[in-house]
Formats: structure tokens, sequence, C-alpha cells
């Protein structure tokens, strides 16, 4: 007993020991991460981000120095009062904001570098340069900030906004003060643009100077500058469009059918993407974020959903002709609408009987009730013939996300015979339960570039390219996704009625008043009711203003899809806009001016105010126009001259 | 002539190739903790390394003139060798240096010499000759005190010097006293005084004292035959609810601020976060980093020369008391299991040489070595791990420094003699 206590407590200590080595080495570490190492010091080497232009090659975003002071918060020495105080001077930060800052970064990670405060001017930089070495812990990272050479397109272009800790934990090669592409091309070539950081590391010792490089350099890379892309969007055009949108919310696609490429992509309300660069952007970010009425940040051509209305009646005509239950010619009476069971749906005053031609061009609802019944009727069940028409329509490029290389997006909405399954009870329902569907409404919704892409498959007679954003990466080539045409289940032949049909619209038709003399349009209007929620009330609100068109008639170069919130009857606002675009594109000048200065005079700002004004308000027709004041129109005519003519 | 100088000297050299492996390992991690920047000469004596080179060869002579001494040379002048010594500590009153606040030092020209690493092998020789004596009985109070004096003379000089680290090496040879006959009650005693402390400090005299009378109630319904009266019963709780105080008390008044910080940092007893951040960054610095270091080698290590906090200088002392750190660091949790256990394996060998002795000196001297051995590896390798609070004392064979180097050596491989020689004792 007497020989054994030291042998015992030998043992003992050593496995105590072995376990305590065990835990320190094994158990609580994590694989060795050099980035964690607070004995070497990463520099980092940003790239030159690329830079982006436009299809004409005008460049639209360029980069410019920036210089973020960043903090090892476990570095940091107290300073005396004086140097403390020029300190926050140089940073222009309070006392406060010093403290709360600090304490930010140290929950972040005493040992790794967090933003201080990013973005100082280069000449704040000049001043802080001189005094820097005072403040230990804290060194200033140079980086590359964007420099925006237009002040339209944000929608488009989006900006790099500072990565957030749960992209660092995604993406190890982000660390904090990094900035990535947030929304628009930024967004999406974000990779292609950034380039590839480049890294030394330092092997310090514990006084924070350096020793030399770590392990002789091998582990250091050179940055490698980021590609500079091409976009598809002309940039006159697109400044055209934002022009046309000002104090109005809505969409506008524009696409060249032969290729898909997107000319132009407005959103309104739009902002300047310079507000997102600097030390304001997170202010002006919030700011933008935080407006939940006019949603600057919301992209309307590509996220809003809408039923689209009569344009998708071209669809049903095309698949009634597909699927043969009706011939051209066929006509089907209409007094003020189409009855079915004891309900109706309205239709306006026109002539009737009505044939394919005039029932696309006066968009007659009863028409298409008929044609539309007979393509699901055609089936032995409503559902089969539901799922084959959802098909058809989908091969459009409808109900289903576009997978392009734009960074937002939204699918829409195509019913199948499940969808109704699933409302009503299997079989337990009509084809007259769905007949909405036949002019567009229903269950029916679309966004402005499905629409756009629509109205191109149509001017190609039957094939889409998927609509796309990049023209030309630098040594690198667009992906063959973009360049392969996608065909829908109808025959090239049936396309030639309806396109006369959309031809005639502006002929004749509801477009009648928007023709552009030498330029072929093929369009369709449509107007889209929608409803609001005031104090729990389910109130109607002035009906969506649509329009579908593409040039010419033959060989179109471009298809484009408008969409004007609460701007009543399709003509009204998205046709004349339609019809300026293409004016605009085709032949680079406009002689319809006064189609343009109805669309620049008239604000829609007032439609936009009724939900909120807390007062009884009317709709559609009891509405009137307000024009703009003067001042503002004088504005607008300024911002009109300085777009190029192209 | 040659079948009898084998059986004359036989030399355990199990025990050599330990000390051979531990003195090269160390080496190699006090070169990888002191160079800066390249190595131009292992030899630059400007370097530590250099230096440490110089020592291990140095160590190589003295072993040989340790060996070739007769092994009765050891017994026959262990009073004297401890006189010397004892001498030598109290010279440094007069004599000695002041380095970080510690009089521990005789300086010779550029050199240094610390006694203190040369006492312990005297007072283990002192110690073993005054238990060997055939008049010596272990059981009775006034030899024991008489040892304790041995061993107390020494330590209070160390401790007069600022040396408390050095101190504590000194508590070794309780062991020895037990083996050799040191009734149990001061073992139990020891125990319960540490268990108290411990208690008191961490959750309160309170508590301390409940414990105590629980235990006490235990030990009274479980011993049915020859139960003390009630009376000593309380008189022992008496004395531990007392000894709870005075811990309690001794540790808020009577220790310096940075020792009190280190105990209340090894038993977490500071609760407000802002002070203990402040008490991390005064006093467990070096902790910090050096459990860092160690955490950040991993399974395998970064490997020799290759730890990144060990080329920083990150952990202070590192070539000295922190010197496990960087085996930590650069060989990993392998290579620290393997030094771990080369240290395992040279003490039970040394205790087992020990048991196996004839003569009763050898065995009292070889069970020293074991204890101290035991205690400087416990209590430095438990320091740089996190597990016992910091008091600085180096890891045999690994701490840079030439006294530590030879007077490790010299307590080693007198045993090593005298084991050599049990073939020839009666």
């Amino acid at each position: 007993m007497r020989k054994l206590l030291l042998l015992t407590s030998t043992v003992l200590v050593g496995l105590v020991f072995i376990a305590r080595l065990f835990y320190l080495q094994v158990y609580s570490n994590t694989a060795y991460n050099i980035f964690e190492d607070s004995a070497i010091k990463k520099e980092f080497n940003y790239p030159k981000r690329g830079y982006v232009y436009d299809r004409n090659g005008k460049l639209l975003v360029a980069n410019q120095p920036s210089y973020d002071v960043m903090v090892i918060p476990r570095e940091v020495e107290p300073l005396d009062s004086t140097d403390f105080k020029e300190f926050c001077r140089l940073l222009k930060i309070t006392k406060e904001d010093y403290i709360k800052k600090l304490k930010r970064a140290t929950n972040y990670s005493p040992r790794l570098p967090s933003p201080f405060v990013p973005q100082l001017s280069k000449k704040d930089y000049a001043v802080l340069q001189e005094t820097m070495r005072k403040y230990q812990g804290f060194y200033i990272q140079k980086r590359s900030l964007r420099s925006y050479q237009t002040t339209i397109g944000a929608n488009v272009l989006g900006d790099i906004a500072e990565v957030n800790r749960r992209i660092i934990a995604e993406q190890p090669y982000y660390k904090l003060g990094d900035l990535i592409g947030n929304l628009g091309v930024e967004k999406t070539y974000e990779n292609t643009l950034r380039g590839v950081k480049g890294i030394k590391f330092i092997q310090k010792d514990r006084f924070n100077k350096n020793i030399g490089p770590y392990k002789d350099g091998i582990y250091d890379t050179l940055p490698k500058p980021g590609k500079d892309i091409t976009i598809t969007i002309d940039t006159n055009l697109q400044a055209y469009g934002e022009l046309l949108m000002k104090n109005k919310r809505g969409g506008i696609v524009a696409i060249e059918p032969n290729s898909g490429e997107i000319l132009a992509m407005i959103s309104g309300p739009s902002y300047n993407p310079n507000l997102l660069v600097g030390r304001d952007r997170s202010k002006n970010f919030s700011k933008l974020y935080r407006d939940s009425i006019a949603k600057p940040l919301f992209d309307r051509g590509l996220q809003a959903m809408y039923p689209p209305g009569s344009p998708f009646k071209t669809l049903n005509a095309l698949i009634a002709l597909q699927e043969g239950v009706v011939t051209t010619e066929e006509r089907f009476s209409c007094s003020m609408g189409y009855r079915y069971g004891n309900r109706k749906m309205g239709c306006h005053a026109h002539r009737s009987p009505v044939n394919m031609n005039l029932g696309i061009y006066q968009s007659c609802n009863a028409y298409f009730a008929n044609v539309y019944r007979r393509i699901i009727d055609k089936y032995d069940s409503p559902a089969e013939g539901m799922d084959n028409w959802s098909n058809h329509i989908k091969s459009f490029g409808l109900g289903g996300y576009l997978n392009n290389d734009l960074s937002v997006g939204q699918p829409g909405k195509i019913p199948n015979a499940a969808t109704y399954n699933r409302a009503y009870g299997e079989n337990k329902w009509y084809t007259t339960f769905t007949i909405s569907n036949a002019i567009g409404q229903g269950e029916v919704l679309a966004t402005p570039i499905q629409l756009a892409n629509m109205a191109a498959a149509i001017g190609n007679r039957g094939y889409y390219y998927t609509p796309h954003i990049i023209k030309n990466i630098e040594g690198d080539t667009v992906p063959n996704a973009y360049t392969t045409p996608k065909y829908t289940t109808i025959d090239k032949r049936h396309f030639e009625p309806v396109v006369q049909g959309m031809f005639d619209v502006y002929n004749k038709g509801t477009a009648s008043t928007l023709q552009v003399k030498g330029i072929e349009i093929c369009g369709k209007t449509g107007t889209a009711e929608n409803f609001t929620i005031i104090d729990s009330v389910k109130t109607q609100l002035t009906d969506h203003s649509i329009f579908v068109a593409f040039a010419p008639k033959d060989n179109p170069q471009i298809a484009i899809a408008v969409f004007v919130e609460n701007g009543y009857f399709g003509s009204r606002f998205a046709g004349r806009m339609a019809s300026l675009m293409i004016e605009r594109y085709i032949n680079g000048e406009i002689t319809r001016t006064d189609m343009e200065n109805f669309v620049l005079r008239h604000s829609l700002e007032h439609e936009y105010k009724k939900p909120y004004s807390n007062e009884p308000f009317g709709i559609n027709r009891q509405t009137k126009l307000v024009p703009i004041d003067e001042k503002e129109f004088h504005n607008i005519l300024k911002l009109k001259a300085e777009i190029p003519k192209s | 002539m040659l079948r009898e100088n084998q059986r004359r000297f036989r030399f355990d050299w199990l025990t050599i190739i330990l000390f051979l492996l531990l003195v090269s390992f160390g080496y190699l991690n006090i070169l990888s903790a002191s160079h800066v920047g390249e190595i131009t000469s292992y030899f630059d004596t400007s370097q530590l390394y250099g230096k440490h080179l110089i020592f291990l060869g140095l160590t190589f002579v003295l072993i040989i003139l340790i060996l070739s001494f007769e092994a009765k040379f050891y017994e026959r002048f262990a009073s004297i060798i401890y006189v010397i010594a004892i001498l030598a500590l109290v010279g440094l009153f007069i004599f000695g240096k002041d380095v970080n606040g510690a009089r521990s030092w005789y300086g010779i020209g550029s050199m240094t010499i610390q006694p203190s690493e040369f006492a312990k092998f005297a007072t283990a020789l002192a110690v073993a000759k005054y238990i060997s004596d055939m008049q010596t009985n272990m059981q009775t109070l006034k030899d024991q005190l008489k040892v304790v004096a041995i061993i107390f003379t020494p330590a209070i000089l160390i401790l007069l010097q600022n040396d408390a680290g050095s101190t504590i090496v000194y508590l070794a040879f309780f062991f020895v006293f037990y083996r050799e006959g040191l009734q149990q009650i001061y073992l139990v005693v020891a125990l319960s005084l540490i268990a108290i402390t411990v208690l008191a400090l961490k959750f309160g005299v309170l508590i301390a004292s409940l414990v105590a009378l629980l235990a006490l109630l235990a030990r009274y319904f479980l011993r049915k035959k020859k139960r003390a009266s009630i009376l000593q019963y309380l008189l022992v709780l008496g004395i531990c609810v007392g000894f709870s105080y005075g811990i309690k008390a001794f540790y808020e008044h009577g220790l310096k601020a940075h020792q009190q910080n280190r105990i209340s940092l090894w038993l977490r007893l500071e609760k407000d976060p802002a002070k203990l951040e402040l008490m991390k960054k005064r006093e467990a610095y070096n902790l910090i980093q050096s459990e860092q270091a160690i955490s950040s080698g991993g399974l395998t290590g970064k490997g020799f020369l290759q730890g990144t906090r060990t080329t920083g200088k990150f952990v202070p002392e590192q070539h000295t008391d922190y010197i496990f750190s960087t085996v930590g660091e650069e060989w990993g949790f392998l290579g620290s299991v393997f030094v771990v256990l080369l240290f395992l394996t040279l003490i039970i060998r040394i205790l087992y040489l020990a048991e196996s002795q004839k003569s009763q000196f050898s065995r009292v001297y070889g069970y020293g070595v074991a204890s101290i051995f035991f205690v400087h590896f416990t209590i430095n390798t438990g320091m740089v791990m996190g597990l016992i609070p910091t008091v600085g004392i180096p890891l045999p064979f690994f701490s840079y420094g030439g006294s530590g180097l030879w007077g490790f050596t010299i307590l080693l491989f007198i045993f090593v003699k005298l084991d050599s020689n049990k073939i020839n004792e009666w």
C-alpha cells in the first residue's frame, strides 16, 4: 500500500494530462485555420473589379479607390484622451460611436479584423494615414468601390455591399468588410467581376511586429483581376424608358426576339445607382429598403406578378388552332358578353358575330370564352384538357422561372388540373369553373418579362431564346443555354393569323390611336383589375394598364411588355409607352411627340395616394388625369434632352 | 576480469535511454522556442540554443564524472554535500545576484549558477542518509521533526530568496517519508486540508464545514469498533471549521494580489466579466497564450520549427517554464503524449528500481529522485496546460538553463550509479 501511493499518483496524473491534451488539441480543436491564427497577419490585395459596358460599348460602371479603417479588437491599446479625441475627429465619429463600433467588432471576433469606419474619402484618408501608426490595432484597408458613369439602370446594374455574416459562413472566400454584388448584374456576375483577391501571410511576433513572410511566402497569392462584361442593355433605350416611367409605377421589359437579349429593363420608381456608393450607402439603402409603399427595390419588370389580361388571349387563339378546335373563320356571337349557366362574362360593344381576327383586335371576351371551352372540352375530362392547355401555355416560358442571369425573378402562375383538384376536389369541377383563364384572368399570373418573352415567341413564330442580360464576357463565352432556341408547342403555320390579329389591333383595334408611321407594330392591350385591403375591406383600385407588342411585324427587332400600375385601360399609358419605346428603338427618334408629351406630362402619384388618403375615392372612369406642374415638366424635358440620340 | 567488470557496473540502460530521449527532444524544442530568424550555426553561443548545446556537452562530462566515483562515496559524503549546498544557499544573501526579483543566482563572469537546482539532490542525499540510519524510526515524532528540518532548511532559504516555485518542490519528500513509514494519519490530514481549502475558496466556509461534518458523521457511523469519543469528533470538526475560516481569510488578506488572482482564475471564482477580463489580461496572459499554442497544434502539430505562435514568441518564457507549449504546438497531441509517456516511464522505472534496491540508502534516494521528477513534471506541465495555478518551476531536461539541466542530471545519475552497484550490496 505504502509503495503504491507515488505509483498511482504518477499514473493518475499521466491519465489526467493525456485527457487534458486530448481536450485541448483534438476535441476542442477544429482543423487548423490559418485565418484564425492571430500570429499570422493576412494582408489582402484586392483586384480591380471588372467594368460593365452596355451593348453599344458605353462604359456604365467603373471603379474608384476607397479606404476602410479596419480594427482587430484584441490589439487595440487604450488611447490617452487627446489621441482619442483626435482619432474620433479624424474618423468623424463620436465617442459613443467609437465604443459601440469597437464593441460590435469584439462581439464578432476579438482576433479577426472588422471594418471600423468603412469607405473614407480620399481626403480623409490622406490626413489619417499620417497618424495611423499611433493607433494600435487599427489599420487602413484599400478597396475598390464602384463608380457609376450613369444615373440610370440601378435595377439592372445592382450594387456592391459589405458581405454579411451569413454569406461569410456560407462562402469562406469572403471576409468581414469584403464587398459582394448585391443586386442586378453585380450579383449574378459576381464571380466574373470580382476576380480573385491576392493574399500575403506574414508572421508576427507578440508585439505585433512583422518578422517576415510566413513559410517564406509559399502560400501567398497574387490578385487576379476581375473580367469586364458587356451587357445587352441599350443605355439610351433604358434611359428613355425610365424617363417615360417618371411619376408612375410599373415595369417595362424589351427583348430582342432573335437573340433573347434584354434591351431595356425598367422598374418605376427607380433610383440613382450612385446613392449606393460610399459612406452614405447604408443610410440610403435602408431608406430605399424601408419604403414599403413605393418599393423602389422591388423590380416590377421581373418580380411583379399580375393577371396578364387580354394579351393572354393570343395564346388561347394559338392553342385552339394547334388543337384544331376552331378555324380562323369560324364565328361566335357576342351580345355584350358570354353566358354560361346563369352567369355572364361581360364584353364591350362591338360587331357580332366574331371571327378570330376580329376577336383579337376587338379583344372580344365572348369569342375567347367559346374558344377556351373548345380547347378544354376537346378531351374526355376537363382535367385532361386542362393539363394539355397548361402545357401549351408553359411552353411560352410562363408559369415557371426563366432560369436566366437576372438576380431576381418570379415564376408567375399557370394553373393545371391539379390546381383545380386542390381547390374543388378531385374531378369536382367543370370547364366553366376556369373560364376566366380564357381572358387572362382568374388563376393566371405573369411578370412583365414573361409577357415580353411571350411577345418575342409570337414574333418569332414559335420559339424564343431565354431572355438574358449578358452579351459578352472578357475572354469568355456566353453560356449556350442562352444561344439555343426554345420551341413552343405551336406549329409555325398557326402564328400568321394571330400575328395579323395583333397587327390589326394597331390598324383598327384597341390601339389604333397608337400607330407609328413607317413601323408595322403588332400589339395587344390589356387591363387588369386589382384590389387592395383598406381597413380590412377589399377595395378595388383603378385598373392596371398593360401592353404587349413586337415590331416590325416580320423579323421583329424588339418585343416589349409594358405594365403601369393603376394606369387604367391598356392603351392609355402602357400602349403609348410601348409604341414610343418601339419607335425610339427602331427609328432612334420620336415622331409621335403628342404621345410622348401625354406620357411625360401625366403623373399617377395621385392614384397611388388614394389608398392612404383615408377618404373615399373613385376609380377608373371616375378619376381624372392630373398633369404635372410646368416646372417639373421642364425638368423632365431637360432629362430627355440629356439622352443621346442613337 | 571482464566478467568481474560486467558484474560491477550494470547500468540501467532503459533509464539512460529515457534520459537521452528527453534531453534531445528538449534540445529540439529549445531550438524552436529560442531561434530568431534563420539559424546560421547550431553552435552560435550568442543564441540560447547554442548555449544549451554547450550545456548538453558538459552534461556528458558531468555524467562520466558522477559514474566514476565509488557508489559508497555518495552515502559517505551525503552530509557534507548537503552542508555545502546549504552554505551555497546562504551565501546568496551576500554574493547573490538579483534576477527578476529573485536572489537565486551566483554570477561568475557572464555565467550564472543557481544553487537551488543543486540543493535538490543534496537534500535527497541527506534525507536518504538520515532515514537509512539504523537508529532512525520514521514513526516517532522526534525523527519526523528532524527529517522535516533537513528539507525545510533549504526550502526556507529558497523561499527567502523569493523563489516560491522551487520551495514547493521540497514537498516531494512527503512521498519519501510516507514510503518509509510516516503514519497514515498525515496523508489523511493533508488530503483533508487540501479538500477543505478548495471547498472553502470555491463554495464558501459553510459548504466546506458541512462537507467536513458529513465526512465525520459517516466515519462515526461506519466505524462501530474503537469509536473515539464524541468530544474528539467535535474537536476535529471545530478544527475543520476554523481552518476553513483561516484559509478564506488568508486568501483574502494574506496573499499578494497576483497570487490571489492566480487562484481565483484557477478556481474560476470571479463572476464579474469585466473584472475577469482584466484579471485574465494581467495574470493569465502567459497561460492563455500557452493554452492557445498547445491547442493550435491539433493532432499532429504544425511541424518542427513551424509553430506560428512559437516563431512569433507569443508565449513569454517559452524556452524555460513554458517549453511544453512548444511541444504542444509543433508536435501536436501525438508529440505531447509522447513526452508525457516518457516522463511517466522514467518515474515508474526509477520507482521500480528503487524498490529493488538492497540498501535502504539507495532506495530512499531513488524514491526521492522519483518524487522530485514527479512534482516537477506534474506542476510544470499541469500549469502549462492550465490545470494548476501558475507556479514557476522548470520541466526537467526540457527547460532551458545549465543549472537546472545539471542539477537534474546529477540527481538522476547518482541514482543510476547507486543502482548499478546493487549487485555488490549484501
